[in-house]
């Protein structure tokens, strides 16, 4: 009994460590922006890596989202007759729901998964250390223009994920089951509203620094996993690395929408 | 060289994505007359019932304008602060009701217009409204009988 | 420049490192002067690298000091270099970018400053037709020399180098001693040297310490370690030629 209490005391301990390491990890990344030297280059590439090379998969997922919202809403709207909401209901899961959550997750497996690999990659082959010989601040190099990247892109690909999803609903509910599609745009048009827009957009922009962050944190401190190192390290960073930004989207998700709405 | 590439791409991205989220925003906030310029008018209810800030403002059927903001006043009677389009005139016998669209839909306020040559002056208040009808008073006044013997206007269509 | 050479670059005192009561340099001195090579010698396991970190600032001693003298009125941080075992380039930039780096991060060169200093090092290390190569294609020497001209395109003062010759065979170890004599008088830097490669560093240095035990066991001219009598000094040296050899699969 007295073990089990210690043994949660412990845990409690170590995770309240945890968070306030990575919390400094973040707050010293972000106060390195302004003496980051090209900071323009390594922000470019970052807006490649998590923007451009994520839209093909955002579209795709988007459309398909849409496509199943159309569906199912429409069968079940048409049961209270009153299909003509389908395109407030597409709509609005959307871009209060769907779209910050699913893009957030969809460009953590694309872009932070690589994220994560690619700073373990560095930490292992000694390039970190290496930087910081060469009088570099490593989290000015490899962390900041990534969180920064995040700023724009999260918010960015979850509009273009609200937009094809919305497509995608008017693909399925007008063009295949043949709902009017003036009724299907106006309803969607007039029922977001600006608050909406906001709620969106806070949230992938949240989603954006923590997973990131999250990724990025992983990746860094690949050499400091427990019972493994070398390429398993990697590996295990990685899969952390997706795992906890996944749990971090949700759970922040939960927060927001409690709080907001 | 393959660092301007890398460069045009994310530039071509960021731009293009501020203007795709500029764009989401206008359409959403399309309800909202932007810069277009409009004149207030007040409405004085008993009961809302539901309408709130952004919802239109309806003369004939056609959106002319939407709900600013809706205070409580000393009396609890309810005004409703519109913002209508200025080349929409109504006249000062002009009656403002609480309507719903469809039997769960959006509360808006519809305007119906009298007679009268004089036309309501930007800021004035309507005084002859008709307030939200609520929908279970109405349920339980059908299920015992007493509509017809006292016929409410909205309940006319 | 007689004076000058005679200053020390580098003063190490009492310096102290463990690891979770585990420790490795328990009381560390050493000096080294301006533009001499400095060689450190010890058995794999006795904290060469440590030592190297912690001059590097890689690693936070427990105790002791370690002071750098720029030598002139200038007290800025000192200029200081490091190359790594492995290297440690970057396998996603170019050559040419990896040498740009430090300069493009630490200094306020212009572009077409940074480029000729790059094409400058590139050059001087025989590598100037593989500016648009990547790290994995070049072959390990041509790596070593890059991770070279990265470190010394930032006009280091001192350069820290960390067992330079691991994994190299014979003649190609030969090759990074006599490259680091060569560059020396170009570029005018003093090297302290961590191997385990005894006969060369013996042949190229200026000074060699003997690393044992968590201290310096030795410090002195090659000839005098050669000629040693200590038991200590003889064994490590007749072993370690063989043992380097052996080792380096």
């Amino acid at each position: 009994m007295l073990r089990l209490l210690q043994m949660v005391g412990r845990r409690s301990l170590v995770t309240v460590a945890g968070l306030g390491e990575f919390a400094d990890f973040v707050s010293r990344a972000l106060v390195a922006a302004p003496t980051a030297r090209q900071l323009g280059k390594g922000f470019a590439r970052a807006i490649n890596e998590q923007g451009v090379r994520c839209l093909v998969v955002i579209t795709i997922v988007a459309l398909f989202a849409g496509l199943v919202l159309g569906l199912q809403g429409y069968y079940v709207l048409a049961r209270f007759g009153s299909a003509g909401l389908l395109g407030t209901f597409v709509s609005l899961t959307l871009t209060r729901e769907l779209a910050p959550v699913l893009a957030s997750l969809m460009i953590v497996g694309q872009a932070g998964s690589a994220i994560a690999a690619e700073i373990g990659v560095n930490r292992n082959s000694e390039q970190i250390d290496a930087l910081t010989t060469m009088g570099i601040n490593p989290l000015a190099y490899l962390i900041t223009p990534r969180l920064l990247a995040a700023v724009f892109v999260f918010p960015i690909l979850t509009t273009a994920f609200a937009f094809v999803g919305i497509v995608g609903g008017y693909l399925s509910g007008s063009v295949l089951l043949g709902l009017d599609a003036g009724v299907y745009w106006s309803a969607a048009r007039s029922s977001v509203d600006f608050g909406d827009i906001r709620e969106c957009l806070l949230k992938a922009l949240v989603f954006g620094l923590l997973t990131i962050a999250i990724c990025c944190h992983s990746g860094f401190n690949t050499h400091r996993q427990i019972g493994a190192s070398g390429s398993r390290a990697v590996g295990i960073s990685t899969t952390r690395a997706v795992v906890l930004s996944s749990i971090a989207t949700l759970a922040s998700d939960y927060l927001i929408t409690s709080f907001l709405v | 060289m393959k660092q301007s590439q890398l460069e045009l791409s994310a530039g071509a991205f960021v731009l293009l994505g501020i203007v795709a989220i500029v764009w989401f925003a206008i359409q959403a906030g399309a309800r909202i007359p932007i810069g277009g310029s409009s004149y207030a008018l007040n409405a004085r209810f008993s009961n809302v019932g539901g309408l709130k800030a952004g919802s239109q403002v309806f003369l004939s059927g056609v959106p002319v304008g939407r709900v600013a903001k809706i205070d409580l006043d000393p009396q609890f009677t309810a005004t409703v602060h519109m913002m209508l389009n200025q080349d929409v005139h109504v006249p000062s016998d002009t009656i403002a009701s609480i309507r719903t669209s469809g039997l769960i839909g959006d509360k808006f306020v519809a305007l119906s217009p009298g007679a009268d040559p004089q036309n309501l002056a930007p800021g004035s208040t309507i005084t002859d409204t008709e307030s939200a009808v609520d929908l279970e008073s109405l349920i339980s006044r059908f299920a015992f009988g007493s509509v017809s013997s006292s016929p409410s206007p909205a309940v006319t269509k | 420049m007689i004076d000058s050479k005679l200053s020390p670059i580098l003063t190490v005192k009492e310096l102290q490192k463990q690891f979770g009561g585990h420790v490795v340099l328990s009381d560390v001195n050493l000096i080294v002067q301006r533009g001499s090579i400095v060689s450190v010698l010890g058995r794999s396991g006795t904290g060469k690298s440590v030592f190297l970190k912690c001059l590097a600032g890689l690693l936070e001693p427990d105790g002791g000091e370690i002071r750098f003298d720029s030598g002139g009125t200038n007290t800025s941080r000192l200029r200081c270099s490091y190359l790594f075992q492995a290297n440690a380039l970057f396998d996603s930039l170019t050559a040419f970018e990896n040498v740009a780096l430090p300069l493009e991060q630490t200094t306020r060169f212009g572009t077409s400053e940074i480029e000729r200093a790059v094409a400058a090092a590139l050059r001087t290390l025989g590598l100037e037709k593989f500016a648009e190569y990547y790290p994995a294609q070049l072959s390990g020497g041509m790596q070593k020399r890059l991770a070279l001209a990265r470190a010394l395109v930032t006009r280091p003062a001192l350069v820290l180098f960390d067992e330079p010759t691991a994994g190299l065979d014979p003649p190609a170890r030969h090759s990074v001693f006599s490259m680091i004599i060569r560059y020396k008088e170009e570029y005018d830097f003093t090297a302290l040297v961590v191997t385990h490669d005894v006969s060369e560093a013996l042949i190229f240095s200026d000074r060699v310490a003997l690393l044992e035990k968590g201290r310096i066991y030795f410090e002195g001219n090659p000839a005098d370690f050669a000629a040693s009598d200590d038991s200590v000094v003889r064994s490590f040296g007749d072993n370690a030629i063989t043992d380097s050899a052996s080792r380096d699969w």
